[in-house]
């Protein structure tokens, strides 16, 4: 995290001058100046850096060049958007990547196998943005059936704002989760299929096989449950990369979440926001890493037993 | 009627019964039917607060919500506003007639001491539009309906710089602890940052920043009702291109003032929609040091290659700006002869005349100067700023070649552009592409940023002593017909001189449905008191 801290700390230094964003042309040089010194980017660097480690534990960071509003209340109010978007695309990803994945795990060489084969390549290769604008072409340009931006109607449940209880906020939610997902979905079929063809080859399988257990069950029971402990340490981490991918995704399709937020702080040099962006980030990854280390313990009696025996 | 829809909850059944209850009430109160226009640009409004930000998308959201003394009309002529008339009793003095009858949308009315609280905390920092007013010395109300405003010196321009000026309601900014437009220190938001309370056409009922802000029509409006026929405004907006234009074509929005070059065929070949095109209130050029005694990226030592006219004309010549506008522009600029766009004052048509492309004449003139085998010099240019403005630089690039004149790029996005331009930070520029607007359209603007040896801008240092002057005298001349004359020399001798290499001036580009009708400004700035839905 202070690593994290540094880098995008110092990268800040490197983006430009906040300052000209911030006054007009006419602005005289010595209010330039009088606006860096407010600011405190006259300061020295390491005197800037534990100013803004010290802010920053405590919450507080900072206020929003542009917006001139505190840069933890943007993001708080940014986030549902995300997190939504993120949840709904996880879930579409595992979901239907892990039955795609069986199918083509256990149907090898099929036509159809093969199909769902070649569409996730596409998925993989073509980027995020291209994948959203053709969506939005067409589902709402030549279709007419799906909104091509925004989130709909939301509700607000105290702090937390959501799209899931209209019918426009559910429409919305379509084309950019599916978009966010596909990238994920992907690599979901793929890492389940390889599980499947390695598992369905193992002694246990083909023991399990010549009891005369039926194939659904040698399948469904006995491969799928071994071949999904990969698959939730692998989408647990991707999780993380989905919020990040979302900045893409978010630009696209003017989802207000905390993606588009820090794009428009880039533009802007916003640095506040850039910052607390990155930390933010670097924290969901740190936590998202720590709590798959946890369930995979939960969850792979082998680890456990390891360490009984020991 | 909400709380009935609700109540009976279920989509559908809120739909079909929006549609019986809309059917009952025209069938009530016919004709009664709302216009909704949906708008839709790049960015949102930074802030609601007038005074906080000098910045485009800001005041085209405040423009239609508050008002100035005096305004700009769809052609950017002057007109009386909150004011109805003023005059000079000196050349420092200035008194305004407030015009009566005005009311804030929160009911209360308009005086005079609104007006002189509104310039004072204009001119108070935090404020963004200090700069812009600084010559104000003081602004008070001499009775209810007088405003008096005395100015440093005279300044002829004050008109054109008061309609930047927003008023508000003294009463209600301080009620709600706005004051000031904002207070670093405190490190709270402002209420005036997202509520507004104007004497504008229309009035914000709700604001999500960056995602929906509607306007409605303000009934007790003072102007002329008649003039447009917008009863709600949706302000949408989408940094991505492609989906607004997407959003545009599928009918989502109904307008929008941002159209990105590559998609204006498509939009034209669509039956449903239109575009409207006026030449933009910016022009793009190229920026020479003339002063320094060397330049900092060239191969020539000991000497500054653009300090000779020859070398400066030279590079003129090589320029095929018709070549750009076809093959880097699609069609999208007017080639420029000058540096300031038609609609400011001290533009003409003549000094907007291109010297022609000659890449012979180029080399004969570098030749005389003594640079038959020409020298090489690095191009600073920003990538994020103008209209494909890094395409552009390549493009000249390889016409300054064609001379022999070997220049090498360096293309960055704008905050380091202008910051290396203006400070000369992390190295000196010798030559940099620059786009200037002209927010107060009076060329004084120009000169005292680009053209006076001592203007902030000018970094090109040319330095002219009687242009100086008359940067001086135009600055403080208050008859229009001497100023003008003292407005048309200095261009004469700026002409004459080539302190910088004009390039075009950009075009705006609006888009909407057939049926829409918003006006094209120079300034892109809509004007929805004048905009009908057919």
């Amino acid at each position: 995290m202070i690593i994290v801290a540094f880098v995008s700390f110092s990268l800040f230094n490197f983006v430009g001058d906040p300052v000209n964003n911030m006054v007009g042309q006419e602005a005289s040089d010595e209010r330039r100046e009088e606006i860096r010194d407010k600011l405190g980017i006259n300061d020295p660097i390491y005197i800037q850096f534990f100013n803004f480690v010290g802010n920053s534990v405590q919450g507080n960071f900072g206020i929003s060049y542009q917006l001139k509003r505190p840069v933890s209340v943007l993001i708080a109010e940014r986030m549902p958007a995300t997190l939504e978007l993120v949840f709904v695309s996880a879930l579409l990803a595992i979901i239907s990547g892990v039955i795609l994945g069986v199918y083509t795990g256990i149907n090898r060489d099929t036509f159809l196998s093969n199909v769902i084969l070649v569409i996730s390549l596409a998925g993989v290769s073509l980027p995020t943005f291209i994948i959203g604008i053709m969506l939005i072409y067409l589902f709402s340009v030549i279709l007419g059936v799906l909104p091509s931006f925004g989130r709909g109607e939301v509700t607000d449940i105290g702090f937390w704002s959501t799209g899931f209880l209209t019918m426009s906020g559910l429409k919305a939610l379509i084309l950019p989760s599916v978009t966010l997902s596909l990238f994920q979905m992907t690599y979901v079929i793929r890492l389940v299929r390889a599980e499947m063809m390695e598992i369905l080859q193992t002694d246990y399988i083909k023991f399990a096989k010549a009891r005369g257990i039926k194939k659904k069950i040698i399948n469904y029971k006995h491969a799928l449950k071994n071949g999904l402990i990969p698959v939730i340490t692998i989408t647990g981490i991707n999780i993380g990369t989905l919020i990040a991918f979302s900045i893409i995704t978010e630009t696209v399709f003017q989802w207000p979440g905390m993606g588009s937020l820090f794009i428009n702080a880039v533009y802007f040099v916003d640095i506040p926001i850039m910052s607390a962006y990155m930390i933010m980030v670097a924290f969901i990854f740190v936590m998202i890493n720590f709590i798959v280390d946890i369930t995979y313990y939960f969850i792979d009696p082998r680890i456990r037993i390891k360490e009984e025996n020991s | 009627m909400d709380w009935l829809l609700n109540f009976y909850g279920g989509n559908n059944m809120k739909k079909s019964l929006s549609v019986v209850l809309s059917l009952l009430f025209i069938g009530i109160f016919s004709p009664v039917y709302a216009n909704t226009l949906k708008w839709s640009m790049p960015g949102d409004s930074l802030t609601l607060d007038p005074h906080a930000q000098n910045e485009g998308p800001t005041h085209m959201v405040s423009r239609q919500v508050y008002e100035g003394l005096v305004t700009h009309d769809i052609g950017m002529n002057i007109q009386p506003q909150l004011a109805t008339s003023w005059e000079n009793t000196d050349p420092e003095t200035w008194i305004f007639k407030i015009r009566e009858g005005v009311t804030f949308h929160d009911g209360s009315a308009l005086t005079a001491s609104d007006a002189a609280f509104s310039i004072i905390r204009a001119k108070t920092d935090p404020s963004d539009m200090v700069d812009l007013i600084k010559s104000i010395k003081s602004a008070k109300a001499i009775d209810d309906l007088t405003l008096e405003i005395k100015t440093e010196g005279p300044n002829p321009i004050l008109l054109n710089q008061l309609v930047q000026i927003f008023i508000m309601s003294e009463s209600w900014a301080k009620a709600n602890g706005c004051e000031v437009s904002y207070n670093w220190d405190a490190g709270e938001t402002s209420y005036c940052a997202s509520a507004a309370n104007g004497t504008g056409p229309f009035k914000i009922t709700l604001r999500e920043q960056d995602v929906r802000t509607i306007f409605k029509r303000n009934k007790s409006w003072w102007g002329d009702q008649s003039q447009h026929n917008i009863d709600t405004i949706e302000l949408l907006p989408i940094k991505n291109d492609a989906t607004r234009i997407a959003a545009l074509l599928s009918g989502e929005i109904d307008y929008t003032n941002v159209v990105p070059v590559q998609d204006l065929e498509r939009i034209a070949a669509s039956s449903a929609h239109k575009i409207n095109q006026v030449a933009q209130n910016r022009t793009i050029f190229f920026g020479m040091d003339q002063g320094s005694a060397e330049l900092f990226s060239s191969n020539v030592k000991g000497k500054n290659p653009f300090a000779d006219k020859r070398v400066r004309l030279a590079m003129y010549h090589a320029l095929d700006m018709d070549a750009i506008k076809d093959k880097v522009m699609r069609g999208q600029s007017f080639p420029a002869g000058i540096i300031t766009a038609p609609g400011v004052n001290g533009y003409t048509k003549a000094h907007d005349t291109r010297l022609p492309y000659d890449p012979e004449l180029s080399k004969k003139l570098l030749a005389e100067a003594g640079y038959p085998d020409g020298f090489e010099v690095t191009l600073d240019c920003p990538n994020d700023r103008y209209v494909n403005d890094e395409a552009i630089c390549v493009a000249a690039i390889g016409m300054f070649a064609k001379i022999g004149v070997k220049v090498s790029l360096d293309a960055k996005t704008k905050s380091i552009h202008f910051k290396e331009v203006k400070e000369g930070d992390p190295n000196p520029s010798d030559m940099y592409m620059l786009g200037w607007g002209v927010p107060t359209y009076d060329s004084h603007y120009v000169y005292s940023y680009l053209l006076a040896s001592d203007g902030s801008w000018n970094k090109v240092n040319f330095s002219d002593a009687r242009v100086d002057e008359l940067t001086a005298a135009m600055g403080v001349e208050t008859d229009i017909a001497k100023r003008n004359e003292l407005i048309a020399e200095a261009w004469d001798i700026v002409q004459d001189n080539v302190p910088y290499l004009p390039l075009h001036h950009q075009v705006v580009n609006q888009a909407s449905k057939s049926n829409v009708d918003v006006h094209a400004r120079i300034n892109n700035e809509p004007l929805f008191y004048f905009a009908n839905v057919n």
